[in-house]
C-alpha cells in the first residue's frame, strides 16, 4: 500500500494484484492492427464550399490489439479518441493510413463486404440515452443484429434476446419494455447487450461509463470485465478518466490532438510514465485523499489542448510542455519503443531507461 | 427580512431546509430537512449521485427558487439575516453581493452578445457605485488575477472567443468580482478537461485563501472533493446521510452508503483492484423516495436492523465530535464493519 505522501500519485508497486487479463495479453497475432491511421475533415467556407482548411482530428495514429486483452485510448476532449473508435469500425472513411482485422485490410473494403465483419466488431457509444430508438422495445432494439444480419437462433430470436438479457444483468421479462423506462446503468447495458448478440470478438466500448453515476459505472465495469472472461472478448475501451482506465486496460495509448504519444502496459505506463504530457495527465487526477494533496506536488499545465485545426508544428505538446527546447519546435519526435513494449514519441522522455534516452536526444 | 442571531452558529447556517416541488407525478421531495453550518474561510464539499438534490440545495440558498412552484422551508442565515422568509428582491440584492454562483456550464451563465468585460462591468456596478472607467480596471485586474493572458486586450473577448477553461476562469472572475461572503459552485469542473481541472482547482483554493470567503463545492466526484474542501456533507434522496470533517469521512466513514461510494471507485492513488464494489440498483427518484430509510433497498446491511430500515427514518446523529450519520446500526457494529470488512476491501481486494 502507497503513503499518501507519494509525490507519485500513482501506486503501481511489483506484485500489487493483477487485473483480470494481465498476462493474458499479446497472444499470437495481433487482432487488430492500425497503422498511420488519419481523418482530415475538410474545413469549408462561402457558398461554393471552398475548402480554407482541415481538422486534423485523428492524423497517424498507430497500435496493435492482440486477442482477449483491453487496450486503452485516454486523452482530453477532442485529442481524437471517438474519431478513431469510428475509424477503425468503418463508421468513417479514413482519408490515410491502414486498419487490418484479424490480418485483412478492412482500410476501404465495402460496405457490402464489410457487413459479415460487423459481427465481428461492434461499438458501445457513450450515450445511453440517445444511442437506442426511444419506440422500439428492448426486444427488438437487442434482436435488431439478428434481423439484420439475417440470422437464424435456434429456439428463435426471443429466447436468444432473453438469454442475452440475463447475461447482461437485465431481467428477460423486461423483453417488451422501452428505453425511458430503464435507468442511465440499465440502458447502457442495454447497448451491451446489443452489442454482444452477434457474439462479436471485438468491442470498441466509447466512454461506456462516464455518463453514468459512480455506483452505477461500478456495476457496468465489473459487468464489462465477466462478459470479456466469459465470452474471450477483446475490448478497445476509449475514455478519459484515468482511474477507470487503469482498472480494465492491460495495455494503455495516450493521444494528444491526434496522435498517440505513448502507450505501454498499464504497470509501465502508469507505474513510469515517459511523455512529459502523460506524466501531466496523471498528476492532475484529483486523489480522493484529504491528507494526500498537502504532499504533492503538482504538474500545472497552462493553458488548452491547441485547436487541430492549426496544431503546433514538430511535437504538438511542445506550447505546453515545460521540457520543451528548440529541437522540440523543429523536428516531430518519432513514436520509438524505449522499453519493451514501452513506446514514447519524445525528445526528453521522463521515467526512460538511461542509455536509450540518451539515443533518443 | 428578519435579523437576529440565529446565525450566530456559523456565517452560514442552514436549519432543516426542505425544498419540494409540486408536480403532475407527485410531490417532488428534492431537499428534505437539510442542517449545516459554514464559516467563512472554510470549504464545505457536498458530494452524492445525480438527483440526490444538491443543486436544488445550492439554488435554495441563492433565493433562485423563489417566485417558482417549489414549497421552501426552514431557514438559511447569512450573516445574521434569514433568507428564506426574506422577500425575493431583498435576497435578489445579496445576490452577486454577499453571495455568488459558479455554474457547471459557464456559456449559459454568460450572455453570449456582451463581452466578458462588460459583464463582469455590469455586475460589479450594480452593487459599487464606480465610474464606469473604474470598474472596467477592476475588471481587468480580476481577469488577470483568475489567469487570464493580457487581460487588457482579452477583457473585449466575446464569451465564445474563451476556451472552456477560460471561460469558467472567467466566470470565476465575475462571481468574485464583488468579494462575496458566500460562493457556491456547482460542479464547477466537471465540464473540464483534467489537466484544466487541476488549474482551476488550484485557483480556486488560492483564490478562497485571498477572498477568505466560505465556499460551497458541490460535486459528484470523491476526488474533487477531497482537494479542496474541510467538511463534506453526502447527500442521498434529498437529505444528508453523513456530515463530518475531510478526515472523517474519508477515513472513517460510518454511513453503508458512504461505504459504497468509496469501493465504487477505482483509485489512482492505491495498488489496482481485482474488483470494484458497486452498490446495487439504483439511486431513488425523488418522487418515490423509499420509506424508511432512503438507502435501504440497495443497502447490504437492511436486514440488520430488524426491520426498521423499511419503516422508521433514521436520524442524524452524532457519532463523535460533530461527525454524524443516519442510520439504525448501533455505532459499535457500523465502526466494527468499516474497520474488519469494508476498509480490508478497498485497500486490497
Ligand atoms: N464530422 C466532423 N467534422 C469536423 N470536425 C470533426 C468531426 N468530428 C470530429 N471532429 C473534430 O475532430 C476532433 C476529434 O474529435 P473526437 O470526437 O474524436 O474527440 P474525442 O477525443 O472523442 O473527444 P471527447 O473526449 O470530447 O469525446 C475534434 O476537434 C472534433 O471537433
Ligand atoms: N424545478 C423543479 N421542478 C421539479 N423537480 C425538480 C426541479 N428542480 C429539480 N427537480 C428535481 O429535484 C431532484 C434533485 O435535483 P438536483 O438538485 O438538480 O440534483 P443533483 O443532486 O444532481 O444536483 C431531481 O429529482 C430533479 O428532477
Ligand atoms: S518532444 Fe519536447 S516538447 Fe514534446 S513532449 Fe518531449 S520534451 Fe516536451
Ligand atoms: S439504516 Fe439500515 S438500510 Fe439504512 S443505511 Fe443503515 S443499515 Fe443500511
Ligand atoms: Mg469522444
Ligand atoms: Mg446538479
Amino acid at each position: 500500500m502507497t503513503t499518501p505522501k507519494d509525490t507519485a500519485p500513482v501506486s503501481d508497486a511489483p506484485g500489487s494484484a493483477a487485473a483480470p487479463g494481465e498476462g493474458a495479453a499479446r497472444q499470437g497475432e495481433p487482432l487488430l492492427s492500425v497503422r498511420d491511421l488519419q481523418k482530415h475533415f475538410p474545413v469549408t467556407k462561402g457558398l461554393l464550399q471552398r475548402q480554407v482548411g482541415a481538422v486534423k482530428a485523428v492524423d497517424g495514429v498507430t497500435f496493435d490489439v492482440y486477442p482477449g486483452e483491453t487496450l486503452g485510448l485516454v486523452g482530453e476532449s477532442g485529442c481524437g479518441k471517438t474519431t478513431t473508435g469510428r475509424l477503425i469500425t468503418r463508421l468513417l472513411e479514413p482519408t490515410g493510413g491502414s486498419v487490418a482485422f484479424e490480418g485483412r485490410d478492412i482500410t476501404h473494403m465495402s460496405q457490402g463486404h464489410l457487413r459479415p465483419l460487423r459481427r465481428d466488431m461492434q461499438m458501445i457509444f457513450q450515450d445511453p440515452y440517445s444511442s437506442l430508438n426511444p419506440r422500439h422495445t428492448v426486444g427488438t432494439i437487442v434482436g435488431a443484429p439478428f434481423r439484420i444480419q439475417g440470422i437464424e437462433t435456434e429456439h428463435g430470436v426471443k429466447k436468444a434476446v432473453q438469454e442475452i438479457l440475463a447475461l447482461v444483468g437485465l431481467n428477460p421479462e423486461h423483453y417488451n419494455r422501452y428505453p425511458h423506462e430503464f435507468s442511465g446503468g440499465q440502458r447502457q447495458r442495454i447497448g451491451i447487450a446489443r452489442t454482444l448478440a452477434l457474439k462479436p470478438k471485438l468491442i470498441i466500448a466509447d466512454e461506456p461509463v462516464s455518463a453514468l453515476d459512480v455506483s452505477i459505472q461500478a456495476q457496468v465495469v465489473n459487468l464489462l470485465e465477466d462478459l470479456q472472461n466469459e465470452l474471450n472478448l477483446t475490448y478497445v475501451v476509449i475514455a478519459h478518466d484515468l482511474s477507470v482506465v487503469r482498472h480494465i486496460s492491460d495495455r494503455v495509448a495516450v493521444m494528444y490532438l491526434g496522435k498517440v504519444v505513448e502507450i505501454a502496459d498499464r504497470k509501465s505506463l502508469y507505474g513510469a510514465p515517459m511523455h512529459p504530457y502523460t506524466n501531466a495527465l496523471l498528476s492532475a487526477v484529483p486523489i480522493p485523499d484529504p491528507k494526500g494533496r498537502a504532499g504533492r506536488d503538482r504538474i500545472r499545465l497552462t493553458g488548452d489542448v491547441p485547436s487541430p485545426l492549426n496544431p503546433p508544428p514538430a511535437c504538438r505538446f511542445h506550447t505546453r510542455c515545460w521540457k520543451a527546447q528548440e529541437v522540440c519546435k523543429q523536428q516531430e519526435p518519432p513514436l520509438v519503443e524505449l522499453a519493451t513494449g514501452h513506446k514514447v514519441a519524445c525528445h526528453f522522455p521522463e521515467n526512460a531507461p538511461a542509455q536509450k534516452a540518451d539515443a533518443a536526444v | 427580512m428578519s435579523v437576529g442571531n440565529g446565525g450566530s452558529a456559523g456565517h452560514l447556517a442552514v436549519r432543516d431546509l426542505s425544498i419540494h416541488f409540486p408536480t403532475d407525478d407527485g410531490l417532488v421531495r428534492a431537499v428534505d430537512g437539510l442542517s449545516f453550518t459554514l464559516e467563512r474561510g472554510k470549504t464545505l464539499g457536498i458530494v452524492g449521485e445525480s438527483g440526490s438534490g444538491k443543486s436544488v440545495t445550492s439554488l435554495g440558498i441563492l433565493g433562485l427558487h423563489k417566485g417558482g412552484h417549489a414549497r421552501i422551508s426552514g431557514e438559511i442565515w447569512l450573516d445574521g439575516e434569514e433568507l428564506v422568509s426574506a422577500s425575493a428582491d431583498a435576497v435578489r440584492k445579496l445576490r452577486g453581493k454577499k453571495m455568488a454562483m459558479i455554474f457547471q456550464d459557464p456559456l449559459s451563465a454568460m450572455h453570449p452578445y456582451y463581452t466578458v468585460g462588460h459583464q463582469i462591468v455590469e455586475a460589479y456596478r450594480i452593487h459599487n457605485q464606480v465610474s464606469k472607467a473604474a470598474a472596467r480596471r477592476h475588471a481587468i485586474d480580476m481577469l488577470g488575477r483568475v489567469g487570464i493572458p493580457e487581460p487588457a486586450q482579452r477583457v473585449d473577448n466575446y464569451p465564445h472567443e474563451f476556451s472552456g477553461g477560460m471561460r469558467q476562469r472567467a466566470m470565476i472572475a465575475m462571481a468574485l468580482s464583488c468579494d462575496p461572503e458566500l460562493l457556491i459552485a456547482d460542479e464547477p469542473t466537471t465540464a473540464l478537461d483534467v489537466t484544466v481541472q487541476a488549474q482551476i482547482l488550484d485557483l480556486m483554493r488560492d483564490l478562497q485563501r485571498e477572498f477568505d470567503s466560505a465556499l460551497i463545492i458541490i460535486t459528484h466526484d470523491l476526488g474533487v472533493v477531497a482537494e479542496l474542501s474541510d467538511d463534506i456533507l453526502v447527500m442521498y434522496g434529498g437529505k444528508c446521510i453523513e456530515y463530518g470533517t475531510a478526515d472523517d469521512v474519508f477515513y472513517r466513514p460510518e454511513h453503508p452508503y458512504t461505504w459504497g461510494l468509496l469501493g465504487s471507485m477505482p483509485r489512482l492513488d492505491r495498488a489496482p483492484t481485482e474488483r470494484l464494489l458497486p452498490i446495487k440498483g439504483s439511486p431513488p427518484s425523488l418522487i418515490n423516495v423509499p420509506p424508511g430509510c432512503a438507502f435501504h433497498p440497495r443497502c447490504p446491511y437492511e436486514e440488520r436492523t430488524e426491520g426498521r430500515a423499511s419503516t422508521e427514518v433514521p436520524g442524524l446523529l452524532e457519532t463523535e465530535g460533530g461527525h454524524l450519520v443516519r442510520c439504525h446500526l448501533p455505532r459499535e457494529e457500523r465502526r466494527a464493519i468499516w474497520e474488519n470488512d469494508v476498509k480490508p476491501m478497498l485497500e486490497t481486494t
